[in-house]
């Protein structure tokens, strides 16, 4: 079997993050294609000149594509990697869709018994008030999470904040800040020794425009 | 009564059909075959061992061990892997038996997997214990059987990383007073989470430079010139044990003719409660993480007979997968034979299965149909002499 040695596959989230990470990775010298925007419908770009191929996937899968090495590489929420806890490498903050995993309810919330929380992480949440030793029941929802403390299913929310909008436009405030958050480059524990040297050039090149732009090391 | 269940069984186990136990034979056979030339032995424990003793001793967390009660109400363990139970019987059965001891097995290990269903939480292992010799060249000895095994797997491309945890714990120590924020930063690695190592080392009331090197730690990987630097470098002494052992090592794999297979990594760390001096991965064939072991001094000690001790544990079932060996199959034969040849076919199945191959009798009856005989490479029948042809 002859696998180029040299090609890595890059797992990059659809959505919030897309162009941002794109954008970097343009800064980083990268030719990737002009046209290859996220609204696409491609599942896969491949980039023959530059040894890479990139895969279009939904943000809270990365790890799982990279924990099992169908991609080497990936891009992801900080957010997401709390929430799944996989074992891969996080190498690099890219510091790049910046927001805070918070806690959130309306102003005038009263104290309550037996609280919920409605979240989409709940793990996260799960974890924080086991922390603050707060016992919560934690409701999980996959989206509208912001809808739970207006029509009674909820208390309290767990969720990211970047401008704190769409808090507003619901009536809830922020009340408390769990994590920074930021995206971050995560590469598989195989690839990370078998692919050594291209993996590096690649965290080199992406860590130098996140230099560049104040972010840390 | 209740129907049984036919298809369900618990999280995470697995059954074995036979072509999948032909290949976890054949690599458990290849492996063992090496382990044998270079003198190790194989020895069998219990699944079952006391929580006190084995899971408590053991490099796995407990939240990941299988706890049951006996009929006194002590909590017994499924053992989540082989080498406190082989530190339990060197330290037991075999305390008369000198050092060094070396040993090894094949097993099944139980290890609860929390968040997926689709993990498996009985696995297969393969793998050797060299016990009470403190020598560099014992080091060596494993990492250099793990790479003959490997090879004798069919896998290509075999890299073995090598961490000290003595030699990252002395370095550490050297730019931080703290031992609370050294243990972060250890823990940091052993989650693989570089990010966070930088985001602690930058916390830290260190001077510029020293924080530089503290991020250097991340990148030293390479081979023996990464310790004549160590070496050279303003260090302790601490540092200079763990770097001269690491060269006598290094040499050794040089003699072995390993070396090239073999890089260092400062950051490489492995169960952090367990591991006492080198630690070490193996990865190969595209992408597969297959063996990891190491050093671990203080294990017979807990069972009352100290020595210094190391050895590894090769996933089976991943082995399978990386090498692209196939067990050698026998041609295998349907024999038909009419009732009253039966003698001659029981002869001739004899006469064929002495030559090695797999022969199955089927007695033809007239008006019978014959069974399906799809999964055979031939079919042979019995004729007598008196049949007209």
């Amino acid at each position: 079997m002859t696998i180029p040695a040299e090609k890595l596959t890059v797992a990059m989230p659809k959505g919030r993050i897309f162009e941002e990470a794109l954008q970097l990775i343009r800064e980083a010298g990268y030719r990737v294609p002009a046209e290859w925007a996220e609204d696409s419908r491609k599942l896969t770009v491949e980039v023959p000149e530059e040894n890479l191929s990139f895969l279009m996937v939904k943000p809270v899968d990365v790890p799982t594509y990279v924990e099992h090495g169908v991609a080497d590489l990936g891009v992801v929420g900080k957010d997401v990697l709390l929430e799944e806890d996989r074992d891969i490498y996080e190498l690099l903050d890219l510091t790049i869709s910046p927001c805070r995993m918070s806690v959130a309810g309306t102003p005038d919330r009263e104290t309550v018994l037996n609280p919920k929380v409605a979240t989409k992480y709940p793990r996260i949440a799960d974890r924080y008030f086991r922390e603050q030793g707060q016992q919560v029941e934690v409701v999980h929802l996959n989206g509208s999470v912001e809808l739970a403390p207006l029509i009674g299913l909820a208390d309290r929310i767990v969720d990211i904040v970047s401008t704190g909008r769409t808090l507003k436009e619901n009536g809830l405030v922020e009340l408390e800040e769990i994590a920074r958050i930021t995206s971050r480059l995560i590469a598989n524990r195989a690839s990370y020794r078998l692919k050594s040297a291209p993996i590096h050039r690649f965290y080199e090149r992406l860590a130098h425009v996140v230099n560049e732009k104040g972010g840390s090391k | 009564m209740a129907k049984p269940r036919e298809f369900e069984k618990p999280m995470g186990v697995r059954d074995f059909p036979p072509e999948l136990v032909s290949k976890m034979k054949w690599v458990e056979e290849r492996v063992e075959e090496r382990f044998r030339a270079w003198g190790y032995r194989e020895v069998w424990t219990p699944t079952l061992e006391f929580f006190d003793t084995v899971g408590r001793a053991g490099a796995i967390e407990e939240h990941k061990l299988f706890k049951l009660l006996d009929g006194e109400g002590r909590t017994l363990v499924l053992r989540p892997d082989q080498t406190a139970p082989i530190a339990r019987v060197v330290s037991s059965l075999m305390r008369n038996h000198p050092f060094p001891l070396r040993l090894c097995y094949h097993a099944n290990v139980f290890r609860a997997q929390e968040r997926e269903a689709g993990r498996n939480a009985e696995f297969f292992q393969s793998g050797v214990e060299l016990v009470g010799d403190d020598t560099p060249e014992a080091d060596a000895e494993v990492i250099a059987l793990a790479v003959e095994a490997l090879e004798a797997c069919g896998v290509r491309n075999i890299q073995i990383a090598v961490g000290h945890i003595g030699l990252l714990d002395a370095l550490l120590m050297e730019y931080i007073e703290d031992p609370e924020a050294v243990s972060r930063l250890k823990e940091s690695l052993g989650r693989r989470n570089l990010v966070e190592f930088r985001e602690r080392v930058r916390d830290l009331d260190v001077a510029p430079e020293r924080r530089e090197d503290l991020f250097s730690l991340l990148s030293s990987r390479g081979e023996r010139r990464l310790l004549d630097r160590l070496e050279t470098g303003d260090h302790g002494k601490a540092v200079g044990d763990a770097v001269s052992h690491l060269k006598e090592m290094w040499e050794a794999l040089e003699d072995w003719d390993v070396a090239s297979r073999v890089e260092l990594d400062l950051s490489l760390v492995g169960s952090l409660e367990y591991y006492t001096g080198m630690y070490f991965e193996g990865y190969g064939s595209d992408g597969f993480y297959l063996l990891s072991g190491g050093r671990y001094d203080h294990l017979l000690g807990q069972f009352g007979r100290p020595g210094p001790a190391r050895g590894f544990a090769l996933k089976t079932d991943r082995l399978i997968m990386a090498g692209p060996g196939q067990p050698e199959r026998p041609e295998r034969i349907a024999l038909i034979y009419p009732r009253r040849y039966r003698q001659e076919a029981c002869r001739m199945a004899g006469r064929l299965r002495r030559k090695g191959k797999c022969v199955t009798l089927f007695a033809s009856e007239a008006g019978h149909t014959p069974p399906s005989f799809s999964g055979f490479d031939r079919i042979e029948e019995v004729i007598g002499d008196d049949d007209p042809r």
